[in-house]
């Protein structure tokens, strides 16, 4: 008979937890190991149940780890971890992975949730010659917004499809790359988000010419 | 509103049906058997059931089969049919019949969530996880059901994605009081989902088949996603927890594309990465979509590259090529265009 084997997990307590936006939370764990930004952790809120996988949100030298998600209404998961409060245990694998999107010069595009490993790779102080592209519905889930654009300035693009506002490109991240007549084929492309988009911006980029050995891609499952 | 499909049940959620119309237990074990074994197609064909229990389950409950819409046969015999969904999507199946097996290919998921670079259905994004009803419904409705040999769980989708739904068509296929084959018959693929995975070795007994197609991390990232957060070398130390005894097969598959992954370097580390590890390895070849960066190796080059593994002891074959100009071959399965797209996308 096969054994059961599945992750080893550890507790860790919830320091804090914020709404960033309609359904979107930060929590802030503490930090019981090291990792490397870009990397993922499998968490879950009782250690019997199968965890999921989430992009560490925060920086490598920050006291925190940070858990970037969306609340997925008939999920089992986020519900409830939506709801946690200071104190309160949850279950985190070692950190695991290899987005660790170390080549530069390199252009990042994200949507949604899809911001945390970059949000990592960032706040290591790792985004030295990079641009980053982030594409949402609403101004609202530009997450970590300010932090971005006083660290990458005129290197972090937002794009918004359904709301306009100072320094947001209006419309979708797609049109963008469709219309840019001046895209670095040489450069990496890092993408993180869910598959649709992966798989769209992927076309996008080949046809303009990024040999597909320059796009590494991680998808949000 | 259609009712809920009785077809696609295990023994134990039949007996919950039962038991929450006040009938008796062993009604359960009498469904599954028309369903199963009876290939019942209404309730009312169910004759052993007392009037009053057909009576209560048909207003509640369907069999619920569907057949399929359409079917394309290709010069080479494979037939591939056009299934719809409950939810109004389409996946599509696979026949290939052959001189001594009749093979049906099945899907588990409307698109597929992983985004491989080098398949058609990786294109159409996701949609939807398959019910065990609509897994199963590819068998149960197939003209050709009663000649089938084998079931590959390798059409649309990721099987280890859809997890729950996989075991429980599996569980159906298997079990003595449903269709009751062994599940050697039966070959369910993955590119790795190592937890899933996991539960998928411990919880059947069918063959494993693992998408390999690179032994090298930078490069296996470059075709596949996945590797990012599950690397072949993880899958790899996740397999050798177990022992998989002298019937269950492991397989690696390996499409073979042109300049990328076919150097006698990649024949070296697939040897590296799989030593000791008690397995085969099917050699593909890639069938090109459309705008594809990458072209297929030639057969020369697979056949040197079967040979040189071959001789190193690992049973390594070339898998032929089916159903190509009906886009029913490997990696070519899509229903992109009968896909709704969502217009409220965030990019």
């Amino acid at each position: 008979m096969n054994q059961h084997k599945r992750k080893e997990l550890q507790a860790v307590k919830v320091i804090s937890n914020q709404l960033l936006a309609t359904n979107v939370h930060h929590i802030k764990l503490e930090k019981p190991f090291s990792f490397q930004a870009g990397q993922v952790v499998a968490l879950t809120m009782h250690p019997t149940d199968e965890p999921r996988l989430y992009s560490i949100a925060s920086g490598t030298s920050q006291a925190y780890l940070g858990i970037l998600f969306d609340v997925k209404p008939d999920g089992e998961l986020t519900p409830p971890l939506s709801k946690v409060k200071p104190g309160d245990t949850l279950y985190i694998s070692a950190p695991f992975g290899k987005f660790l999107c170390k080549e530069q010069p390199a252009t990042w595009i994200a949507t949604g949730t899809g911001i945390a490993p970059f949000i990592s790779l960032v706040e290591s102080g790792l985004a030295n010659n990079i641009a980053l592209l982030h594409g949402a519905r609403t101004i609202d889930k530009f997450y970590f917004q300010d932090e971005l654009q006083d660290k990458l300035g005129e290197n972090y693009l937002r794009f918004c499809t359904t709301e306009s506002g100072p320094q947001i490109m209006e419309g979708r991240l797609t049109n963008y790359l469709e219309n840019a007549t001046n895209l670095p084929t040489n450069n990496k492309y890092y993408l993180c988000g869910g598959s649709q988009m992966v798989i769209d911006v992927r076309e996008i980029l080949i046809a303009k010419g990024v040999p597909y050995d320059n796009i590494i891609a991680e998808i949000y499952f | 509103m259609s009712k809920e499909a009785l077809y696609g049940k295990t023994l134990s959620e039949l007996k919950v049906c039962v038991t929450e119309l006040g009938l008796p237990a062993f009604t359960s074990k009498q469904i599954a058997d028309w369903l199963y074994k009876k290939h019942a197609t209404s309730i009312e064909d169910m004759t052993n059931l007392s009037k009053k229990a057909r009576l209560q389950l048909s207003e509640n409950y369907e069999v619920g089969l569907t057949p399929p819409q359409s079917f394309q046969e290709s010069v080479d015999g494979t037939k591939k049919y056009l299934f719809q969904t409950h939810s109004q999507q389409f996946i599509e199946a696979a026949y290939l019949p052959e001189e001594n097996r009749n093979t049906l290919c099945i899907s588990s998921q409307v698109g597929c969530k992983m985004g491989c670079l080098f398949c058609m259905t990786a294109r159409q994004g996701f949609q939807k996880n398959l019910s065990s009803n609509e897994i199963l419904n590819q068998i149960a409705s197939l003209p050709e059901r009663d000649t089938l040999t084998n079931v590959v769980y390798m059409g649309m989708g990721e099987p280890m994605d859809n997890i729950e739904n996989v075991l429980k068509s599996l569980e159906i296929i298997t079990a003595d009081w449903g269709y009751s084959w062994s599940p050697r018959r039966i070959n369910v693929s993955t590119i790795g989902v190592v937890p899933a995975m996991r539960r998928f070795i411990e919880e059947s007994e069918a063959h494993l088949a693992i998408s390999l197609h690179s032994p090298f991390n930078e490069e296996r990232k470059q075709l596949m996603p996945i590797e990012n957060v599950y690397t072949a070398e993880k899958v790899i130390e996740a397999l050798r927890d177990y022992d998989f005894g002298r019937q269950r097969r492991i397989s690696f598959e390996y499409i073979m594309f042109k300049g990328v992954n076919d150097s006698p370097q990649h024949v070296k580390g697939l040897l590296q990465l799989l030593n000791g590890i008690k397995c085969r390895i099917n050699l593909i070849h890639f069938h090109p979509i459309p705008d594809s960066p990458l072209k297929g190796s030639d057969y020369k080059t697979m056949e040197m590259f079967r040979d040189k593994l071959s001789q190193k002891g690992i049973t390594t074959t070339i898998r032929k090529s089916r159903g190509e100009d009906i886009y029913a071959a490997c990696g070519l399965l899509s229903t992109k265009k009968l896909v709704q797209k969502d217009t409220e996308q965030d990019y």
